[in-house]
């Protein structure tokens, strides 16, 4: 993990190792106060010398003053180290999620991604950054205060060898005990917040199946299950402090008796063991901070894990077998025997010996039941997916020869769970030709059927869409996506059951206007409604991952019972029209 | 013991639970000041009142230990003065043991606090947790209408574990840094008023420092956290819509928008981190300070005077290094405080807000004919539904609904349903068409009351709905929403929702009806598979029939059905028609639909505009309009 982590970390290892330096030497000093005060105690007041006191009164107010600037530095110089880590991480998890797959996004699922890139790298950076203040000062002070009380007494320091691991195996126990507790209270704290969530979510269907009081007693009983464990851990975590409280004093008193013999004998003098208190206080209180350290560390560690994670996930869909020059010649497509599945642990193929020829400017309409894969077919013309089996091709090339740039380029797609951004209508529809002018904006608008209405909003193309595009309803929203799509001027253009909330009239219409102006684009048209895809050049009917027949609509009413299904479930209507 | 005053409880070593994205998180370092510190403090007190008791324990064991605490320096002096220097050790021994007893005396009262205070805070958050959620259940929809699901999410993640904090450690740290830095104090001004004067100085340059430094960072964190909203909003949204990002050769562009941001915010939270990371280091050194000062003055007066002994030095040396811990802790506890009551106060504000108004007395209940043919309360078994008065009388249900003159809007400004009259005679199928925003929902929202209308009546076999009691009404109506919400559980589970009495059987029997037996048989476990996330691994025309399954389980008089099959394919449609038909049989309909093939045998169709009905009638009769349903039966109208 942390080989994985610590490359985000080594641009900065210029600022880290100041603030380290800077964390060491102010412990030191902190350390080298009470050695002098120890001095104007034994010498300064002994001999009564003042002259002697105030100058090394100065030198103490001096290493102070040292050791405040040392002190300010290192908490800037560690502060700047852990935000530009953690900046860099977010970053650089940020730009390898770019590469991601849709395979790669579905693994990780959007809300854990969300976490990982925010929650997360927050974690990590602050972590360096204690870390770098409390991870350097806790040994430096530990260290160098052993060597100061060994010095002053070599004697008085065997107390450590008893004490040290008698708080090693305290705390280690306790901190053994602990973890499991805290990760089911990390466990239990998630299937609490599930039940808010679903509840949230699902409030007008709690009112209507007038639930409210089952599921208050649902959230009692975790409630009370969460407040148990919370109880139990945290309980077991009081233990920590007064416990090292105990060894810390028990210490004390250990020093007093052995150094009162001491300076009673002459071997020691008064000050020294003054002085001898004051490290014996610094070893343990670093040692605490050790402790809490390990505490921090094992959250973090989780967090790095799952940072790692993230930047170890290597995208399903590269560009290596791609042939950088290559340009997608025209729209045509193929599919020879091309069968797929979501994971190669899945035991059922979502696609199935798929076998299809369109040519370049064709209109293919595909219907087909809900689970059916006709989503799954076309996502692999645009290489979203990878063809477990077969090869998929667009204008003459294996999809895989293109760089993925090149290929999406050509191939356009809208699809079903579309998304505009936040912005104005103009910003989402530039995300298709950034350099589309006016009168192109307006073209697509009008090939969309989306003129109408931005006409009537306010600002028209400059009108705000609000986040996830609340501003419109879903009608408008298909339009606006087909219009953002039909920009990129792509040689191949899909559309995934893209105007389900659009009237049957303006569905038309769209077809007319993709009929007349789009001529050399493959257009592909999933559809519920047999009126959208009818006058298409060829009909997919899809069933069970298969393509059950192919035909047009006439060939089809002969030959397909599907197709005549569907046909009379639907046609009351539109026999209307004639 | 200077820096041990370190109250337990610490970070635990899992770290805080964590908090979901889009939370806010601001609480946590938000410092956002509560505005009614008063008031949200006396309500919280009323959660504590029942743990009186042990909270004076907790103020005696806080008391008894901070005493120790001190008491246990204090003793440095007479240890050298009187004991080690002269060399009296059997006195020494008896100072020691006696020392010990002080220390052991301490480590458990501030153990036995803390614990206390575990208890406290832990049963306390819980109960708070219940009330809120319990609460929460009474809200009316309006209140979900105007509150983000992320905003009230964050009352449970991030402001109860605010509460929870501040109780569980800063409470007791504040009383206990109080107690110390005011028995410092007056240990010091025992042992030497001179010397103290020094610390005051220090002191009092230290407050400054605390409150320059402070302000500082508290600006930093406001803008930091500013900062970090505008980060997790661009991560959710780009991350939200990551396909489509993909589906444009959009990457680049994502990423130079997100480095804009990330950048932003590492600027702001630097400075932040500074602010706040300087305070730990002056604070320590300017007490380093202060010590040297009175090491050196104190070794002069010790001189001079030469009635303060090295003892008395070396003790008062010990506080003036304890002195300076409180008043860093006390601020950095006043902070978690502050932020804890304004977390407090928001889920308050919740409490506060008002319920459902409910204040009907006529209750739902089961009912069967007696020998002679009269209507009689049964038990849950009863064959036949029946209203009962208040007044006992009781009335069938027959599923008779009526709107008369009804004005509705969600806001004062805008009407959204405007004098609708209409009515529903038992055991009629009633559709409503129309776009988006007509007011086709709306008008069945109303009849649950999950809304108050402005004006007019709408009456349930000749009851005015509004003295039905809103759990007898509802459980009246079937409702099947167009969004599907499914809870964690097995299949089986979803399905009895409304129901939870019902056998495996009749479960099987109302998927078999709503057609979603066969892909349910299909799972791994069947009915026993269990769902999370929604059914997220179901497609949402499984869900759909889940949905329709559901409600046929309860098996409600009335049934409102918005939406319902719009995610099914219209084969599927087809095939489920004879189970939904045998569904909607016997009972009064409400449906609205999308497409019009469903709506099609409908007794009535009611066509929405703009809040009013502008047709009504049968299929046939419609067609023969040549209205405004014609041309949406014939494409010719938009229907969004």
């Amino acid at each position: 993990m942390i080989k994985k982590i610590w490359p985000y970390a080594r641009p900065y290892t210029g600022w880290i190792a100041a603030g380290v330096l800077c964390a060491a030497g102010e412990a030191i000093f902190e350390l080298l106060i009470p050695l002098v005060m120890s001095d104007i105690v034994n010498i300064g007041i002994k001999t009564g010398d003042e002259a002697y006191i105030l100058a090394n009164g100065l030198k103490m107010v001096v290493m102070a003053l040292i050791s405040l600037a040392l002190g300010v530095g290192s908490a800037i110089f560690s502060s700047i180290a852990g935000q530009n880590f953690g900046a860099n991480l977010r970053r650089a998890q940020y730009a390898h999620i770019q590469g991601f797959a849709f395979s790669n996004i579905e693994r990780f699922s959007t809300a854990s991604l969300i976490t990982r890139l925010t929650g997360d790298a927050h974690s990590m950076q602050m972590a360096l950054t204690m870390g770098m203040r409390l991870l350097v000062r806790a040994p430096v002070m530990m260290i160098s205060a052993l060597i100061l009380s060994i010095r002053i007494s070599l004697q008085l320091s065997s107390v450590f060898l008893v004490a040290m691991p008698v708080l090693a195996v305290c705390v280690g126990t306790i901190l053994i005990k602990t973890s499991p507790m805290f990760r089911s209270l990390q466990e239990k704290t998630d299937a609490l917040n599930l039940v808010v969530q679903e509840n949230l979510a699902g409030i007008r269907v709690v009112k209507s199946f007038v639930k409210a009081e089952e599921e208050s007693e649902k959230f009692a009983r975790r409630s009370r299950d969460l407040k148990a464990t919370a109880e139990s851990a945290f309980g077991m975590v009081v233990i920590n402090m007064p416990i090292m409280m105990l060894i810390v004093n028990a210490t004390l008193i250990a020093v007093m008796w052995i150094g009162g013999g001491l300076v009673h004998t002459g071997t020691l003098e008064a000050g020294d063991l003054m002085a001898y208190f004051t490290y014996i206080m610094q070893i343990m209180v670093s040692l605490m901070m050790v402790s809490m350290m390990f505490m921090m560390m094992t959250r973090s560690v989780a967090c790095g894990k799952r940072i790692a994670e993230v930047l170890e996930e290597a995208p399903a869909i590269t560009d290596d077998g791609a042939q950088p020059d290559a340009v997608v010649e025209d729209g045509s497509i193929d599919f020879e025997n091309v069968s797929f599945k979501y994971s190669d642990k899945s035991a059922e193929w979502v696609l199935r010996d798929v076998d299809l020829h369109i040519r370049s400017g064709q209109t293919v309409g595909v219907l087909g039941g809900t689970g059916s894969g006709k989503t799954t077919l076309v996502s692999l013309i645009p290489r979203l997916y990878e063809a477990g089996e077969g090869t998929v091709s667009v204008g003459g090339r294996p999809v895989g020869e293109y760089t993925m740039r090149r290929l999406r380029d050509a191939v356009s797609v809208v699809l079903q769970k579309n998304t505009l951004f936040s912005g104005t209508i103009r910003e989402n529809l530039l995300w298709g030709d950034p350099n589309a002018t006016e009168e192109q904006l307006w073209a697509a608008c009008r090939a969309a059927c989306a003129d109408e209405f931005i006409e009537k909003m306010p600002g028209g193309l400059d009108y705000d869409l609000g986040q996830g595009g609340v501003n419109v309803s879903g009608g408008q929203k298909q339009r606006l996506c087909i219009a953002r799509a039909i920009l990129k001027q792509p040689k191949v253009l899909i559309l995934d059951d893209s105007t389900s909330a659009v009237d049957t009239a303006t569905d038309a219409k769209i077809r007319r206007a993709f009929a007349n102006e789009l001529k050399d684009t493959t257009k592909l048209i999933i559809a519920q409604r047999v009126a959208s895809v009818r006058e298409a050049d060829l009909i997919l009917v899809m069933d069970g991952g298969r393509i059950a027949a192919q035909g047009t609509h006439e060939e089809l009413m002969q030959t397909c019972d599907i197709y005549q299904d569907v046909y009379r479930s639907q046609q009351e209507g539109v026999s209307l029209d004639g | 013991m200077a820096e041990m005053n370190k109250r337990p409880g610490g970070p635990p070593p899992g770290g805080p639970p964590h908090r979901g994205p889009g939370g806010g998180g601001s609480a946590r370092h938000g410092f956002r000041k509560p505005k009614n510190l008063r008031g949200t403090l006396a309500k919280l007190m009323q959660y504590l009142a029942c743990y009186k008791k042990l909270l004076i324990l907790v103020v005696c064991m806080l008391v008894v230990s901070s005493f120790c605490t001190v008491a246990g320096s204090y003793m440095l002096k007479p240890l050298i003065n009187d004991y080690i220097l002269p060399g009296d050790f059997p006195g020494l021994a008896r100072m020691l043991c006696l020392m010990a007893l002080l220390y052991v005396t301490g480590a458990a009262c501030s153990y036995g606090y803390a614990r206390i205070m575990v208890r406290v805070s832990q049963t306390t958050v819980a109960k708070i947790r219940e009330d809120l959620f319990a609460k929460m259940q009474t809200l009316p929809l309006r209140y979900f209408d105007s509150h983000t699901h992320g905003e009230l999410m964050s009352r449970y993640t991030n402001d109860i574990e605010t509460v929870s904090e501040a109780l569980n450690n800063s409470f007791g740290s504040l009383i206990s840094c109080t107690l110390n830095f005011t028995g410092t104090i007056v240990m010091m001004l025992v042992l030497s008023p001179t010397l103290t004067l020094i610390t005051f100085a220090m002191l009092f340059v230290m407050l400054q420092v605390v409150k320059f430094v402070g302000s500082r960072s508290r600006q930093g964190f406001v803008s930091q956290q500013k900062a970090v909203g505008e980060v997790n909003g661009y991560i959710e949204e780009m991350i939200e819509g990551q396909k489509v990002i993909k589906v444009f050769n959009h990457e680049n562009i994502a990423e130079d928008g997100f480095n804009a941001r990330n950048e932003a915010y590492r600027k702001a939270a630097t400075r932040a981190q500074i602010f706040s990371g300087i305070m730990m280091p002056i604070m320590g050194n300017l007490s380093y300070l202060n010590y040297a000062l009175t090491c050196c003055l104190g070794a002069v007066y010790a001189i001079r005077t030469g009635a303060f002994w090295l003892g008395d030095l070396a003790a008062f040396l010990q506080y003036s290094r304890q002195v300076s811990q409180p008043i860093n802790q006390i601020s950095q506890q006043v902070n978690v405080i502050l932020s804890a009551v304004a977390g407090a106060e928001r889920i308050f504000e919740i409490m506060d807000a008002p319920s459902e108004v409910d204040e009907g007395k006529v209750t739902l209940v089961r009912a069967g004919r007696d020998a002679d043919g009269a209507l009689a309360e049964t038990a849950a078994d009863g064959a036949l539904w029946a209203w009962k008065k208040p007044d006992g009388e009781l009335v069938p249900l027959r599923g008779d609904v009526r709107f008369e003159h009804v004005v509705f809007g969600y806001n004062e400004e805008k009407v959204v349903l405007n004098d609708i009259s209409l009515y529903a005679k038992p055991g009629q199928k009633i559709a409503f068409v129309g776009s988006t925003g007509a007011g086709k929902t709306t008008i069945t929202n109303l009849i649950n009351r999950f809304y108050e209308i402005q004006s007019g009546t709408i009456t349930y076999d000749g009851i005015d709905v509004r003295d039905i009691a809103k759990e007898s009404l509802r459980r009246s109506l079937g409702m099947v929403l167009q969004d599907t919400n499914l809870f964690t559980g097995t299949v089986a589970d979803n399905i009895r929702y409304g129901r939870p009495e019902a056998t495996d059987e009749e479960v099987e029997q109302a998927a078999r009806l709503a057609g979603a037996d066969a892909f349910i048989r299909h799972l791994p476990d069947g009915y026993q598979t269990v769902l999370s996330g929604n059914g997220g691994s179901l497609s949402q025309g499984e869900r759909q029939l889940l949905n329709i399954a559901r409600a046929a389980c309860a098996d409600p008089p009335v049934l409102i059905l918005d939406e319902a099959t719009s995610s099914i394919d219209t084969r599927t449609e087809k095939l489920i028609e004879q189970g939904m038909d045998r569904i909607m049989s016997d009972r009064t309909v409400f449906v609205i639909a999308h497409r019009l093939s469903t709506v099609r045998n409908a007794k009535a169709i009611m066509v929405l505009e703009a809040g009013e009905i502008i047709e009504r009638g049968d299929h046939n009769e419609l067609l023969e309009q040549r209205g405004r349903y014609y041309q949406l039966y014939t494409g010719q109208a938009e229907l969004a």
